[in-house]
């Protein structure tokens, strides 16, 4: 009988036929949780953000604490919160990047480019920052609001409330709720990617619903997307990634989907079998894989965790791992980076660490 | 009813457009183009020094850069004329909070104004506090909470959100304040009120304000000052009577005056924050003119990338030919080499 199901299930891959989930293959791995080795006055706090450049060094943005509010005359202002560590490929601390930098509040995600330059995005600064490979700031898309509103209001609010800009902020954009300004005015930005041209896109994120595209020099392109779950909607764009071929693969998290579009932002197809995306990644190289989290959220470990591995086509070649605290296992995995497509890092916001899995397919 | 209601709901944006986010395509005609360089990796910080939103730059007498920064927290750093860093100066001082310009009077003080103390603070050459002009409010009064409604009076000796400093030959001191208030104020060297022009309240008649945002004074003790929400920069004697206004530059946003017997006024016209639409195409640039409003060319355009401007706060140019500036969207301080003029002027008004 397990044999019969087990060529169904072949036939059924074979076939192309979209395979529930929960079906799919487990694959082995082991894990690495303490690879990173720390001075000893600097700890990680939530790990939300993890990378690799070329050589094999590892970038970890973190949350270290709040940003810290100091009272102004007439405003309040936000200070620090974050911090920019890298590690060589064994883990030992080489340097921590950005110290003080004005946009480092809250951590959401930090990339590599090709060229190994170093691309943060902060959710509260609402900025994503490029420094080049020595750590000197190249180009700055969207801007910190000037100032925090007391009584304090949420983040996520709505385009056009009174928010944290002071009365200077930009003006609150007409149009669909979500689809932002048409501009690099982000709200709770998530994630950054860059096709062959080196055209840049953004993630945005929790607060607007879009994904922003700009060109290598960070002049504004175009942006796609509003709040709602049609097609091309999103609910929550919680991570960003781009194949060899410039589709863009956006992680609808919300909608419990990944939106695959051209690069004009024209829909092209969705995959909806791997639970909730919450950090995505795009191996390099011949044949590429496409990993996403089904992550847990940060309030129980009882549900979901899984990282599916995928064909770009959406096919799920196999699952591993699951909530939990134990090493192998994830707290609410918020960054993957998959340069190398057996050897994964993910950052936690959970379990304030970075786990290297070494998978065995 | 209804009617009404649209016209209301049309004036407060329009309020609104005109004070926060002004921008304005300059009507001047025929504007010659200077051709400038921009100096490569001029500022040199020190490993995990670096800055934030560049809003304040300044020289002193040796050529010394000032940059008042908004980094984590605001600071002030001084580099020599190379752009070798030199030192922090009032590191974790009581008026830091939210930079918003520095100027070096020609006794080489130090001037910071911060719109987040509203403070303006006199350093001597040394690094060493002064004078202060304005009060911090108590922080034992309590969180304040973020303002609404009209402004209340503006006071004698105290500040809302000021913008600017500058000073006349004779060292009378000129504030100009700000987001809160709407009004320029003069002091006696010494910091005693004198006068003031303008007032808590917004307009747009001569002698009125709309975000007074930058000032500057020329050596005959005018005083010229950057009406961003207006875009224009109006001109005043030196008892702060209204003489002119010039309309043509776009929206001013910052104001500066060369030194030296034949004095140059360069204004910005800067691209707004945020980079709304289209605003690329029509702002940006910085104009030089003479002091009488004649305007004799432009620089510079708006650009995320090196050589071009990402909203420009503020300008130094002591040396005329050599502009330095500091700009919001790029934390960057570009020096700026500009060259004559290749065909014969054609001067523009």
């Amino acid at each position: 009988m397990k044999r019969y199901l087990l060529s169904l299930l072949a036939s059924m891959l074979l076939s192309g036929i979209t395979v529930a989930a929960q079906s799919a293959p487990e694959i082995r791995f082991d894990s690495e949780p303490g690879l990173l080795k720390f001075p000893d006055n600097i700890h990680l706090g939530e790990a939300a953000g993890v990378a690799t450049d070329s050589k094999g060094n590892i970038f970890v943005y973190t949350r270290t604490g709040h940003p810290t509010i100091s009272i102004g005359t007439s405003r309040a202002f936000a200070h620090g919160g974050s911090r920019l560590f890298e590690f060589d490929r064994n883990g030992k601390f080489v340097r921590e990047i950005g110290q003080g930098l004005y946009g480092f509040l809250v951590a959401q995600q930090v990339r590599l480019d090709p060229q190994d330059n170093i691309w943060v995005v902060d959710q509260m600064s609402s900025m994503v920052i490029k420094l080049d490979p020595t750590g000197q700031v190249q180009l700055l898309l969207g801007r910190k609001a000037e100032a925090e509103r007391i009584p304090a209001l949420p983040l996520n609010r709505p385009p056009g409330a009174p928010g944290g800009g002071g009365g200077e902020g930009p003006p609150a954009p007409r149009g669909l709720p979500g689809a932002g300004a048409q501009s690099d005015v982000f709200q709770r930005p998530t994630d950054v990617a860059w096709d062959a041209s080196g055209n840049i896109y953004v993630a945005d994120g929790y607060g607007n619903a879009r994904v922003a595209k700009f060109d290598r020099d960070g002049k504004f392109v175009k942006s796609w997307g509003s709040k709602g779950d049609a097609q091309s909607q999103f609910s929550t764009v919680h991570g960003i990634a781009i194949d060899a071929q410039g589709n863009v693969f956006v992680a609808d998290s919300g909608n419990k989907r990944i939106q695959v579009f051209d690069p004009d932002g024209n829909f092209k197809t969705s995959i909806s079998n791997v639970g909730s995306p919450s950090a995505i990644c795009i191996t390099p190289g011949g044949h590429q894989y496409l990993y996403s989290s089904n992550s847990n959220p940060p309030e129980d470990i009882d549900a979901n965790g899984e990282i599916y591995k995928l064909e770009l086509t959406g096919q799920v070649v196999g699952k591993f791992g699951r909530a939990g605290k134990l090493p192998k296992e994830f707290g609410t995995v918020n960054a993957i980076d998959c340069r190398n497509e057996n050897e994964l890092y993910v950052g936690e916001i959970g379990n304030w660490r970075v786990q290297k899995l070494t998978l065995h397919p | 009813m209804r009617r009404f209601l649209t016209c209301w709901f049309i004036l407060v944006e329009a309020l609104c457009a005109n004070a926060a986010h002004a921008q304005m395509k300059a009507t001047a005609q025929n504007v010659p183009e200077i051709p400038y360089e921009s100096v490569r990796n001029f500022l040199k910080l020190p490993p995990n020094l670096y800055l934030g939103e560049a809003i304040g730059v300044a020289t002193n007498s040796k050529g010394h850069v000032f940059v008042y920064t908004r980094s984590a927290n605001t600071r002030l750093f001084e580099f020599d004329q190379n752009g070798k860093y030199v030192r922090e100066v009032g590191e974790g001082l009581y008026g830091f909070e939210f930079a918003h310009s520095v100027r070096v009077d020609p006794e080489d003080n130090i001037w910071v104004i911060d719109e987040g103390t509203n403070l303006v603070i006199k350093f001597n050459p040394e690094g060493r506090v002064v004078m202060v002009l304005g009060h911090r409010p108590e922080v034992v009064a309590g969180a304040v909470a973020t303002a609404t409604g009209p402004a209340p009076p503006a006071e004698k000796y105290t500040f809302s959100r000021p913008t600017d400093v500058a000073w006349d030959p004779q060292g009378n001191i000129f504030v100009s304040d700000g987001y809160g208030n709407n009004r320029v104020v003069k002091y006696d060297k010494n910091g005693r009120f004198l006068k003031q022009v303008g007032s808590e309240k917004r307009g747009s008649e001569p002698g009125q304000f709309n975000l007074p945002h930058a000032i500057a004074a020329d050596g005959k003790g005018n005083v010229y000052v950057s009406d961003r929400g207006n875009n224009r920069t109006q001109v005043f004697d030196n008892d702060l009577n209204f003489k002119t206004s010039y309309e043509n530059v776009g929206t001013a946003w910052t104001v500066c005056i060369s030194p030296g017997p034949h004095q140059y006024l360069f204004t910005s016209n800067s691209n707004p924050n945020g980079n709304p639409p289209g605003t690329w195409d029509i702002t940006g640039e910085i104009y030089k003119m003479e002091l009488d409003g004649t305007v004799i060319g432009k620089f510079g355009h708006a650009s995320k990338q090196f050589g071009g401007f990402q909203v420009v706060h503020m300008m130094d140019c002591r040396n005329p030919n050599e502009i330095i500036v500091a700009e919001i969207e790029s934390w960057r301080v570009q020096k700026l080499t500009l060259k004559p003029l290749q065909t014969k002027l054609s001067y523009a008004k």
